[in-house]
């Protein structure tokens, strides 16, 4: 920019430019922001729990994470015993990707049907699934609850993922996708004899790869993410995800004797970790997903 | 609706009853249902329930605890929407700025995206831990005696800190795309037309960014209204007690821990009247903003 207001006539001498240095030192302040809570925790999963009670987190590594990720592993706080990290770790696993899969291929079935067939109620169909854009779980929390209760799905991995999926962010995002496919692909599909599944599985999944991954890593930290939903639909210790234990997790920072800072700073870490490195690997797919999809 | 669509009668009506039944079941019904128990007052034991007209909605407008909650919950919503999109504005604009580690810094500034809310709490827990908390250090630092989950407004300020931290991703991701898709021409023109940066950004770059900002506010505003019941959750340990609550937390407590189910229902419709309102309004701006750009 300072090259096309300088005088040519100068000689141009190599100068700090303070606003771009103002710049880097207000990102450098906002990384620090986001990162040093990171830090602190991770800091405090490398030290004994009576280190970390008597100086609080330090700059240094210590050498304690083994100890407490295994104390975080193997180790139950909940009084049936059965809330370990290994089994949280797999519950959120299965919560995050059936979740994710069960959005996608409903929701892209759904947008096919629509964007595709000439159907009389088609209108219809579009409106009663887009209204459930418009009310978040959280307002109809209670009678959701009731309603699971019924239907006998405490507890179960179909109650805690189902549930969820009634919404239609993944609906509406493929259906704006296939509108934007072109129509010639349709016609020249069906001059040479495809059919409409045919068609959806050979052509429009292929050609939506970048979408469906797209939509998978949002789904996926989205699903891995949820929280009140599991609270009230689990109640049994071994149905626990690693978000929804955390709250039990907190425990263990009080208490009377030393608090169990390692193994609940350890838990913390290991749910965080994985929607964010999902996030972080796949960077530029998951940024084009959300910025589309809100259009 | 493709031109050349299929015209097989079968094969949509499969391919769309799984979501037309998942949203019948756990979207409709439960949606009806609140409406309906917001008009009964329910046994606390179970048996049975009588139906009260609008007792249930004039009780919350009588309430005073609940119109503090009201209260609270709108003073959170405005600083945590205006902090959020103040910071992430400022670092999306420096990160379009600078050429050098800009991928480095876009990475460190979006990660917290994938944080749960809950978790987040958590890390706020720990960075106002009563003892060594390194924020409750520094508060003290300048003499103020922070008591997270004991002092009202330190509790409500550690709130308005943890979501904020929590938002910025979000609203940095969609300003710096916003940012990135004012074409070069534009950009240029204006670096002829003025010399001064500051000027450059609020007569050229920011009502281009404009409709980005408009979609992000009523983003901001439910996320304040709902998402952060984990960050809410979490930072008052589940003991509402006399700590800072918002009005999904209410309906939580009450209906879940209170068993009053029509008094709670009553609390979600309000929410839903709420939410509708919200969404019509961001409608219209998306239609505004097609005309827009």
């Amino acid at each position: 920019m300072t090259d096309m207001t300088q005088d040519a006539n100068v000689i141009p001498i190599r100068r700090i430019r303070w606003s771009r240095v103002l710049d880097h030192v207000i990102l450098i302040a906002g990384s620090l922001f986001m990162l040093i809570p990171l830090l602190v925790v991770l800091q405090t999963t490398t030290t004994t729990d009576v280190e970390t009670m008597k100086y609080g987190p330090e700059l240094l590594l210590g050498d304690q994470f083994d100890d407490n990720l295994k104390k975080a592993m193997f180790k139950a706080s909940g009084f049936a015993g059965e809330n370990t990290g290994t089994s949280m770790l797999i519950n959120s696993m299965i919560l995050g990707l059936g979740f994710a899969l069960g959005k996608i291929v409903i929701g892209m079935m759904a947008a096919y049907a629509l964007v595709y067939f000439r159907l009389r109620f088609a209108t219809f169909a579009f409106w009663l699934i887009f209204t459930t854009l418009l009310l978040p779980l959280e307002v109809r929390i209670l009678p959701s609850y009731e309603i699971a209760q019924q239907l006998g799905l405490l507890n179960t991995y179909t109650g805690l993922i189902v549930p969820l999926i009634a919404s239609a962010t993944a609906t509406f995002f493929f259906r704006q996708y296939f509108r934007s496919v072109p129509e010639e692909l349709v016609e020249a599909a069906r001059i040479d004899g495809a059919g409409p599944v045919k068609f959806f599985i050979d052509i429009l999944v292929p050609l939506s790869q970048t979408m469906i991954a797209a939509m998978f890593i949002i789904m996926f930290v989205f699903g891995w993410n949820q929280y009140l939903w599991p609270t009230m639909i689990t109640t049994d210790e071994d149905m626990y995800t690693l978000v929804r234990g955390i709250k039990q997790i907190t425990q263990d920072l009080e208490g009377t004797n030393i608090p169990e800072y390692g193994r609940a700073n350890m838990l913390a870490l290991i749910a965080i970790l994985p929607p964010v490195v999902v996030v972080i690997f796949f960077q530029s797919w998951f940024v084009k997903g959300l910025t589309e999809s809100d259009k | 609706m493709k031109r050349a669509g299929f015209t097989t009668r079968w094969l949509p009506i499969m391919l769309l009853v799984p979501q037309l039944v998942i949203i019948a079941v756990f979207f409709y019904w439960p949606a009806a249902y609140a409406v309906q128990s917001s008009f009964y007052l329910q046994d606390p034991f179970g048996f049975g329930s009588t139906f009260v007209g609008i007792d249930n909605y004039t009780d919350l407008a009588g309430s005073g605890e609940y119109m503090k909650i009201a209260r609270f919950t709108l003073v959170f919503t405005v600083l945590v929407t205006f902090f959020s999109l103040g910071l992430a504005l400022l670092l999306a604009v420096k990160a379009d700025n600078v050429i050098r580690g800009a991928r480095s810094y876009r990475t460190l500034l979006m990660w917290v995206y994938a944080v749960a809310p809950p978790v987040a709490g958590f890390v706020g827990l720990i960075m106002f831990n009563q003892s060594w908390g390194p924020l409750t250090d520094l508060a003290r630092s300048i003499g103020w005696d922070f008591k997270l989950g004991v002092n009202f407004n330190d509790t409500a300020t550690a709130m308005v800190i943890v979501s904020v931290w929590k938002q910025v991703p979000v609203n940095f991701i969609f300003f710096l795309s916003g940012l990135q898709s004012i074409p070069k021409a534009v950009r240029e023109a204006a670096l002829i037309d003025n010399r001064s940066a500051t000027g450059r950004f609020w007569d050229v770059t920011f009502p281009l960014l404009a409709p980005t900002g408009f979609f992000l506010l009523i983003i901001n505003i439910t996320y304040s209204l709902f998402e952060t019941f984990g960050i809410v959750d979490v930072l008052v340990k589940g003991e509402p007690g006399n700590n800072p609550m918002t009005l999904v937390y209410k309906v939580y407590v009450d209906g879940f821990r209170g068993n009053d189910l029509g008094g709670s229902s009553a609390q979600s419709v309000v929410l839903m009247v709420l939410v509708l309102a919200l969404t019509v309004f961001q409608f219209r701006l998306i239609e505004r903003r097609i005309h827009y750009t």
